[in-house]
């Protein structure tokens, strides 16, 4: 990947790095040793960044014995090993379920996440690389959505599949396989219409959408959900839940652009063994990256790369 | 909303009331417990750091330790410094008299500015307001398309200027709403982030340009621990008077929102809690405390009551059941009353020991939709005097509703009784003290009065 790419990137986290660094520095404070305080402001660090109580506990517990493990005495040292600890809870990469085309991907999540976004970006990105892209309008719930979705498709050069508001979802994502399938395209993606993962209807509204899809589809189905980097430990039950009723492929993180840290995913990582394919920094159409996880791990725990 | 919590401090503390003398160790440990239910969620760090010193404080004191129920003064200080964080009393957006009063919606992307705001404008246009939305976000496709699908479903008119600057937009509104003859404008602005500089002087400009009565930042009560930064960025650059927390119909615990409010000082408004363009409603920090605490929201209840039912029908209603002619025409009228007050899966969770229902509690919400198709497919005469309803009245009846006889003999006998409880109920009330208290909850379902 080129240069220009990764200073994007670079650029994206840059403020999370700042801040977290900012507060890291405090926190860890005057003290140059690993010691009590050291491992309390850790804690405090990744509380903040949103990775949950329960999992901050447990990854300073695992660093604490690290630090005791490799006798470590420099605040710099153990920064790296907590880098280590916290990229190692993403599991290891196997295929990019947004290279491995042909494909149909469903995109799914809460209100507000930023799923139609993701989908004008992921299509731009799939049309970038010479592929052939159409888009289902299949949120035809929220107000506008299909008209949003249309404005994306546009920027992107994608093929839109669409009804009426109000229509049947499914029937929208099933025509949108079928075209795909008969055009030939390479890539489908489905944007579905945000839900509360404790909406029983809607959830079973958007597992007949998966079963519909699935059904005709020739090419694989992935599921992806789609995180705001600002949510907070909720995210986690709605990663349970779309995963026990779609079983997910991964998860799109996206406003990394913001102050917040999108630690979530680590904790999500950790339970359901989600990748993170993706992570959103910005509104432009080409604001959409791959995920390193040492890279964000450095981010999130403020350590310099 | 708030479950979660709810069920974990209901556990923490019926294992501290069941003790009888309490050690300091035992609160300790207890606050430990609160401390973690706390950050899960999302109240901010550095907030419940704060909270849990005030509790403790009061908690450890020899009062407390020395009482004799020690461990239900623990719940009632968390109860009440926990009320005390969500802003103690409900507050409300002061408007003033001028012509048309302005609303201004700030927040981030996707915290659900525009559907807020057309909450808003159907909740001012129940109570009389004549209201104008502005589409101000020029930047997401077709957001004014969105306010004006919305405000096409609500009744409401849309001023909207694609292309123009949203500054301009805001202020011809105001020209807009007093040739429509509008009192009330409620300005929904692009989501922005509180770190992009253009984006955050574009929003100071637009309420410059206005001089709104109130400008509200909406909150997703999803949002995690950067919730506090992002509302103290925009405190700073475009002063807001109070909050509405959107999303609080899922499971999350919206501790964003409390943290808002303590490190800002801004009251919370609104809380937006379902899908439906109604689902808005004014946001109360006691019942939403003792809500936490799992102690049900009785206030919030007799709110949505007040609501629902209308005074003069339940009068009306009460007078026939004294003269004994409490017909099927008047059970029909109730059960459509309870329809009103929303699921009634959310009405029976604002009941006290609503958190120790279980988790995956479901209500037939389709009873009362059956119910109602039986008593409509009755004749008029049937429903003035049921004891007419024979056999073969009770088939085509059936027929016309689409269910089992079995059902239409199930609700006659649901009649049956409401008829004979509310002749009781009646009997035990003194008669000349009509009114006196402010709402009554007459129906089959057997709600406090």
């Amino acid at each position: 990947m080129s240069a220009a790419w990764f200073d994007k990137l670079s650029d994206g986290l840059s403020r999370t790095r700042v801040t977290i660094q900012s507060r890291i520095a405090a926190a860890v404070g005057a003290s140059r040793a690993v010691d009590d305080a050291f491992f309390d402001g850790i804690e405090e660090a990744l509380v903040l960044a949103d990775v949950g109580a329960t999992a901050a506990a447990e990854i300073v517990g695992n660093l604490r014995q690290a630090v005791r493990r490799e006798r470590v005495r420099e605040p710099e040292a153990a920064l790296d090993l907590l880098v280590d600890l916290v990229a190692q809870e993403f599991p290891q990469p196997v295929d990019d379920p947004l290279d491995d085309l042909p494909a149909v991907v469903l995109l799914v999540g809460v209100n507000g996440s930023g799923k139609t976004t993701t989908a004008g970006k992921l299509a731009a990105e799939a049309r970038a690389a010479g592929r052939t892209v159409v888009i289902g309008s299949a949120d035809t719930y929220r107000a506008a959505a299909i008209e949003q979705l249309r404005v994306w498709a546009g920027r992107a050069g994608a093929h839109v599949v669409e009804r009426e508001r109000g229509a049947d979802p499914a029937a929208v994502a099933f025509d949108a396989v079928a075209h795909g399938m008969e055009a030939g395209a390479d890539l489908v993606l489905v944007d579905t219409a945000g839900r509360l993962h404790t909406s029983k209807d809607l959830m079973e509204e958007l597992k007949k959408v998966d079963r519909v899809v699935r059904k005709r589809s020739a090419a694989p189905v992935k599921s992806l959900l789609v995180i705001d980097a600002t949510a907070g430990q909720n995210a986690l039950q709605q990663a349970r839940e779309f995963h026990a009723a779609l079983g997910l492929d991964g998860v799109v993180l996206t406003k990394l652009d913001g102050t917040a840290k999108g630690g979530i995913v680590v904790a999500v990582a950790r339970e359901l063994g989600l990748p993170v394919v993706r992570i959103g920094v910005g509104e432009g159409v080409d604001d959409m990256h791959s995920f390193d996880a040492r890279e964000f791990a450095r981010a999130l725990v403020g350590a310099p790369s | 909303m708030f479950q979660n919590l709810t069920d974990r401090l209901t556990a923490i503390f019926s294992r501290l009331t069941n003790r009888g003398a309490l050690t300091e160790a035992d609160v300790d440990a207890a606050l430990r417990e609160v401390r973690l239910a706390l950050l899960e969620a999302d109240v901010n760090f550095k907030v419940v750091k704060e909270f849990l010193a005030r509790v403790r404080e009061r908690a450890v004191g020899k009062d407390v330790l020395s009482s004799l129920t020690p461990g239900q003064m623990v719940v009632k200080i968390v109860l009440e410094e926990l009320t005390a964080l969500l802003g103690g009393a409900r507050a409300d957006i002061p408007l003033s008299g001028r012509v048309p009063n302005v609303i201004v919606l700030v927040g981030l992307q996707g915290s659900g500015k525009t559907t807020a705001a057309a909450k808003l404008a159907s909740h001012y246009k129940s109570k009389g307001r004549h209201p104008l939305l502005v589409a101000a976000d020029v930047y997401r496709p077709a957001a004014g398309d969105q306010l004006e699908t919305l405000g096409a479903e609500i009744g409401v008119p849309v001023h909207r200027h694609d292309g123009a600057d949203p500054v301009d937009i805001a202020r011809e509104s105001l020209r807009v709403a007093k040739d429509r003859l509008r009192d009330l404008v409620i300005v929904d602005t692009a989501g922005r982030l509180h770190v992009d500089d253009a984006m955050m002087d574009e929003a100071a400009r637009i309420i410059q340009a206005v001089a709104p009565d109130a400008v509200l930042m909406v909150v997703d009560a999803m949002t995690g621990q950067d919730a506090v930064n992002a509302a103290s960025a925009f405190a700073e650059r475009v002063p807001f008077d109070g909050v509405i927390v959107t999303k609080l119909d899922g499971d999350a615990r919206g501790g964003a929102a409390l943290s808002v409010r303590a490190v800002t000082g801004r009251p919370i408004v609104f809380a937006s809690v379902g899908e439906r363009l109604d689902a808005l409603e004014p946001f109360r920090p006691d019942a939403m405390a003792r809500r936490i605490l799992g102690m049900g929201d009785v206030v919030g209840l007799i709110d949505k009551a007040q609501a629902a039912f209308d005074e003069e029908t339940a009068r009306k209603a009460e007078e026939r059941l004294r003269a004994g002619t409490f017909t099927l025409d008047d059970f029909l009228e109730q059960l459509r009353s309870v329809k009103k007050m929303g699921p009634l899966k959310d009405v029976l969770r604002m009941l006290p020991g609503a958190a120790k229902l279980p988790k995956d509690f479901e209500v037939d919400e389709g009873a009362l939709k059956r119910t109602e198709a039986i008593i409509t497919s009755m004749t008029k005469a049937e429903r003035a005097k049921p004891s007419i309803i024979n056999g073969s009245r009770r088939q085509r009846i059936a027929a016309g509703a689409g269910v089992s006889v079995f059902e239409v003999n199930q609700v006659l006998k649901q009649y049956a009784e409401a008829q004979r409880l509310m002749k009781r109920l009646a009997a035990l009330q003194p008669q000349g003290k009509k009114g006196r208290r402010g709402v009554r909850l007459p129906g089959p379902w057997g709600f406090p009065g």
